[in-house]
């Protein structure tokens, strides 16, 4: 059995003795007798050499594709060596939150870098040290805009399916109404909008590219939410921010996101990273850690947690957010990953992306059956019909190491980034070829 | 301890309060901002935000704290000092030169010391 | 220490990415962002060593002792690193069709098992990120409960005024009012005040036990007795769950639901704040609420299925996996023997930190403690003008983390000492010696306690300065 415990038996005796004892189970007189357990029921423990083995034979039967064409709020990028390298350092790893600045400036320093580089990316003023993913930064966002009189929350029809969950599940615990705007062409319906907009609407939530990949027209939507007195709410996606148009330059007021293509691994859906930047008028608005800069003693500058009134350890139950453990290494990780890409490093990222979709796209329209669903614009995902069932098309491609787009009601969402390369795209199109005729 | 100004009123929760062409000024009193300490920041209500008598109607933050401030008077927020949004520490600096709110259309009040009577509660809290 | 930004070169960089081999996607200008981010542009080399110098000055489990109470600063054992590190575990798409993810969906089966066991739960979800999460999950499936049996009247949470922070505000967020009810003077829930809160309104009580105070509640059948016969439900916050594994279980207790942290008990690393896990377990009767999706074995295969009457999503994807598969490797390593084993050393730690700085501290609540115990600081402060504060603050010259300060709020200049059982002997001896070098500095020399630390990359920060006129970014020049 393994143990991470150094005392010996001799000495934990000793200390006993000190202590006046002679057996551990007196210091667990408190527990009532008739509730103490006699075993638990779980395996015995095992050494290292053969946990690794039962560890590794899990993960062997995990399939690892080689080509991965699916998205969807997961997306497969190269992450630089040194980010593993850098993110992996004992300190960062086994550290608590950092509120003793004195030993922790390093953390915190990072942090202040994450949140500089992060408004950066979306062109907003100030960011939060992190939450738990991209759904619940959604979610997280919608609060911020709750105010007396205004509480409506409205999100179009184009968002990401398990964001629209979070962010329902949310608003159903606090009896906040989410109205659903109907989808019109693959985007959002701009007239439903309008509609839907009134003087008790706090919010409206559109992802831009949305659920299907498609460029959403952010400055319809900021113009008529903000004539209605309604703040809006863009959920982005961060590797499109090194080319497309920011929220702050559409003048949002809230950019949020999935920050796990920013060098984090798939790893079957977590650890994420939720990123929430916004303007400088709601800066306490925001939910979570933010580390600030000041000066130590001595005048010498520094950084630490900052603006913490609006957290839970003080505000209780009068705080808009429960959130206390975050993401921080997964913060770190973005930050890294955004030194080592750079300006121009993430725009290369960006458009690689984007313009292997749209060779995917054009190719895959080549083949009888597949058609593109809208001819609206799209980042690096987009929707196409398929003449076969979707089902058998994932399958028969899974057995060429390749995973095919994610079968959906509309279609089958396709996906890109860098890593799927013109070589990896035209085998794609081969195979798919190849089972359509089978098929047929 | 800063003396206590004879023209106002104060209430056990240690908020000050004066009329004043009509309305209403509420502010913190010297012994509350010596207890918060440095503050941070305040939350104040809008304009035309209603205020009932006893209930918070602000909230006073420092770094490790916060302090709900509570309405001596019921009635609608005529005014906010804006001023101390951005300069909160004038509180610690001049709480009786600094009110938060003035109050118009008031019906209710509650019951208020004088200055002699809050200077003897003080010292008694102080215990 | 330089920022990434000021180091940053104009023209440097590194080539990670070739030139893109199909042609370009073309957006037209109104698409596109119209100035790049201004992000660092560095040599590798000059990349590593920024993270290396804060590496330097950041302190972690790995480079000295880190008795921070309530956090269970555990060792992160490196064979956990590892594991969750297997490209089978990192490079698997969340949405992969199921049967390409058996290995994956086992990890998370046999770890909701092994918590179920260890909890006394019948069922488990992986899918909350953290503590809070948790909670805020745990108080949906009782929020559903009392729904769906039309007890629409349950509003009320009730919480003891020694609890975390996250628990009233997980209450309300969670559509809930809090009730908050007094402890007793040996720190535990007081029955009496207890009994006066519950009634028709109440829809359960959050309790953390042992508590803050690192006191098992005697009382504590008696206490879960009282909401389930008031028709309240019992929410265990398994904050302190390090005390108590393989000893006694939260379902055996009168919990109905409960959340660990895998961040804290189960070994897995803090990550300067996270990414942390906290996997909310319950009762058959509550599992039907539980979030989507949830998985299930039948004949050696996994599937996902969605709870009939599932409280919906509370994240995107079915967890943070990879903390799952380190807490799974975890609790495999200890097993049977070994979880126990890591509680009662935790306990015998602290009652051993404790033996020594008793008679010297003053402790809040003078008993056996589990896993923690709670000092207070109110007489030195009295008698020499030297607060909890500076006495953590001048550990921080020796390398040493400083305890949990000004928590829990009951306590007054509390420091709560949790040692953990991953603390050798001498560990302790070595603290509880400096703890009480410092006492004497107080004693003689009290005004220096003030400035203190002195041999830190830096001193005490301005907090109010950073919170009046908030700095959250670099300016650029």
């Amino acid at each position: 059995m393994g143990s991470y415990i150094p005392s010996t038996a001799q000495e934990r005796q000793k200390m006993l003795s000190a202590m006046g004892m002679s057996s551990t189970d007196e210091l667990y007189a408190s527990v009532p007798e008739s509730v103490r357990l006699k075993e638990l029921n779980i395996p015995s423990g095992c050494t290292e050499l053969e946990v690794r083995e039962k560890i590794t034979g899990m993960a062997g039967k995990n399939k690892v594709f080689s080509s991965i064409f699916r998205g969807a709020g997961a997306y497969n990028h190269y992450i630089p060596s040194i980010v593993k390298t850098i993110t992996s350092k004992e300190e960062f790893v086994t550290a608590y939150t950092p509120y003793q600045a004195e030993i922790s400036q390093g953390v915190l320093q990072s942090i202040f870098e994450y949140q500089t580089e992060m408004c950066q990316l979306t062109g907003m003023d100030v960011a939060n040290a992190s939450v738990y993913d991209g759904a619940v930064a959604a979610a997280e966002a919608v609060f911020m805009c709750q105010e007396r009189k205004k509480q409506g929350v409205i999100v179009s029809g184009t968002v990401d399916p398990k964001v629209l969950a979070v962010i329902k599940t949310y608003c159903a615990s606090r009896s906040v109404e989410v109205k659903v705007l109907p989808v019109s062409d693959y985007a959002t319906d701009m007239e439903a909008l309008k509609a839907a907009l009134d003087k008790t609407s706090a919010c409206v939530y559109v992802q831009s590219p949305n659920y299907y990949g498609v460029i959403e027209d952010m400055d319809a939507v900021v113009a008529a939410s903000h004539e209605a007195g309604a703040k809006v709410i863009m959920g982005v996606n961060p590797i499109a921010l090194g080319l497309l148009k920011t929220p702050g330059e559409y003048g949002v007021d809230i950019a949020v996101g999935e920050g796990q293509p920013l060098g984090l691994p798939l790893a079957y859906g977590g650890p994420y990273l939720g990123f929430v930047t916004t303007t400088n008028a709601m800066v306490r608005k925001l939910p979570g850690r933010i580390v600030g800069e000041t000066v130590d003693a001595k005048g010498k500058r520094c950084y630490v947690l900052t603006l913490q009134a609006r957290e839970q350890h003080i505000r209780r139950e009068k705080a808009s957010s429960n959130i206390c453990s975050n993401e921080a290494l997964c913060a770190m990780t973005a930050a890294v990953y955004l030194a080592a890409m750079g300006p121009k490093g993430i725009r290369k990222a960006a458009e690689s992306s984007a313009a292997h979709a749209h060779y995917l796209a054009s190719e895959l329209c080549k083949i009888p059956g597949f058609q593109l669903v809208t001819d609206k614009p799209f980042f690096h995902e987009f929707v196409t019909t398929t003449p076969i069932p979707a089902r058998i098309l994932e399958e028969d491609l899974a057995a060429e190491g390749i995973l095919c787009g994610l079968p959906i009601e509309e279609g089958i969402l396709w996906c890109c980034t860098e890593l799927c390369t013109r070589k990896k795209i035209d085998e794609l199109i081969r195979v798919i070829k190849a089972v359509c005729q089978e098929v047929a | 301890m800063a003396s206590v100004p004879a023209e106002l009123k104060y209430t056990k929760s240690h908020e000050w309060v004066k009329e004043e062409d009509g309305l209403y000024v509420v502010g913190l009193t010297d012994f509350a901002q010596e207890a918060l300490g440095d503050i941070v920041f305040i939350n104040m209500p809008e304009e035309g935000d209603d205020v009932v008598s006893g209930e918070s109607f602000a909230d006073v933050e420092s770094v490790k704290a916060v302090s709900d401030v509570f309405s001596p008077v019921s009635g609608t927020v005529a005014e906010v000092n804006e001023e101390l949004i951005d300069e909160p520490a004038l509180i610690n600096q001049e709480p009786y030169e600094q009110w938060l709110i003035k109050v118009k259309d008031v019906s209710d009040t509650e019951e208020l010391m004088d200055a002699a009577a809050y200077e003897e509660f003080c010292a008694n809290e102080e215990e | 220490m330089e920022l990434l930004f000021e180091r940053s070169r104009a023209g440097r960089g590194m080539d990670l990415l070739p030139d893109c081999d199909v042609p370009e996607a073309d957006f037209g200008d109104e698409l596109l962002r119209q100035e790049a981010p201004r992000l660092p542009e560095m040599a590798e080399i000059d990349l590593g060593r920024h993270y290396t110098e804060l590496a330097k000055e950041t302190h972690g489990v790995n480079d000295g002792f880190y008795p921070l109470g309530s956090c269970t600063m555990k060792y992160n054992p490196r064979i956990n690193e590892e594991l969750s590190g297997l490209p089978g575990f990192t490079a698997i798409h969340p949405l992969q069709p199921e049967n390409t993810v058996q290995g994956a969906l086992q990890v998370m089966y046999d770890t909701e098992k092994l918590l179920g066991e260890i909890t006394g739960m019948d069922s488990i979800t992986l899918q909350p990120a953290a503590g809070a999460h948790g909670e805020y999950t745990g108080l949906l499936l009782i929020r559903s409960y009392h729904l769906s049996r039309g007890d629409v009247g349950r509003t009320k949470i009730i919480v003891p005024d020694s609890a975390h922070g996250t628990n009233p505000a997980s209450a309300v967020m969670a559509g809930f009012s809090v009730v908050s009810v007094p402890s007793n003077d040996d720190g535990g829930v007081d029955l009496e005040a207890l009994k006066a809160a519950v009634g028709d309104d109440t829809a359960g009580l959050m309790l953390t036990n042992p508590n803050t105070v690192g006191i098992f509640d005697p009382n504590i059948l008696e206490i879960t007795k009282i909401i389930h016969e008031a028709g309240g439900l019992c929410y265990y916050d398994g904050a302190n769950l390090n005390a108590i594994m393989g000893v006694v279980r939260p379902g055996d207790m009168g919990f109905d639901c409960v959340h660990v942290n895998l961040h804290k008990t189960f070994s897995t690393p803090h990550g300067g704040g996270g990414p942390g896990s906290g996997p909310v377990g319950c009762k058959a009767f509550l599992a039907d609420f539980l979030p989507a999706p949830q998985v299930r074995m039948s004949d050696g295969v996994y599937s996902l299925y969605a709870p009939t009457n599932s409280i919906g999503q509370v994240r995107s994807f079915g967890g943070n996996f990879l903390v799952v598969v380190r807490a799974l490797t975890y609790i495999l390593t200890l097993g049977r023997e070994g979880i126990p084993e890591a509680s009662t050393n935790a306990v015998l730690n602290a009652n051993y930190m404790m033996s020594l700085l008793k008679g010297h501290y003053d402790m809040a609540y003078d008993t056996v403690c589990m896993h923690e115990f709670v000092m207070t600081l109110e007489k030195l402060k009295h008698d020499y003008g030297v607060a909890a504060m500076d006495v953590a603050k001048r550990l921080l010259d020796f390398g040493i983390h400083p305890p949990t300060m000004y928590f829990p709020l009951i306590v007054y200049e509390a420091l709560m000492i949790e040692p953990t059982e991953t603390e050798s002997k001498e560990t302790l001896d070595r603290a509880a010696e400096l703890f009480l070098n410092i006492l004497e500095e107080a004693k003689t020399n009290g005004e220096e306690l003030h400035h203190a630390p002195h041999d830190c990359y830096i001193g005490r920060p301005d907090e109010v300065n950073a919170a009046r006129k908030p700095v959250l970014t670099y300016s650029f020049a």
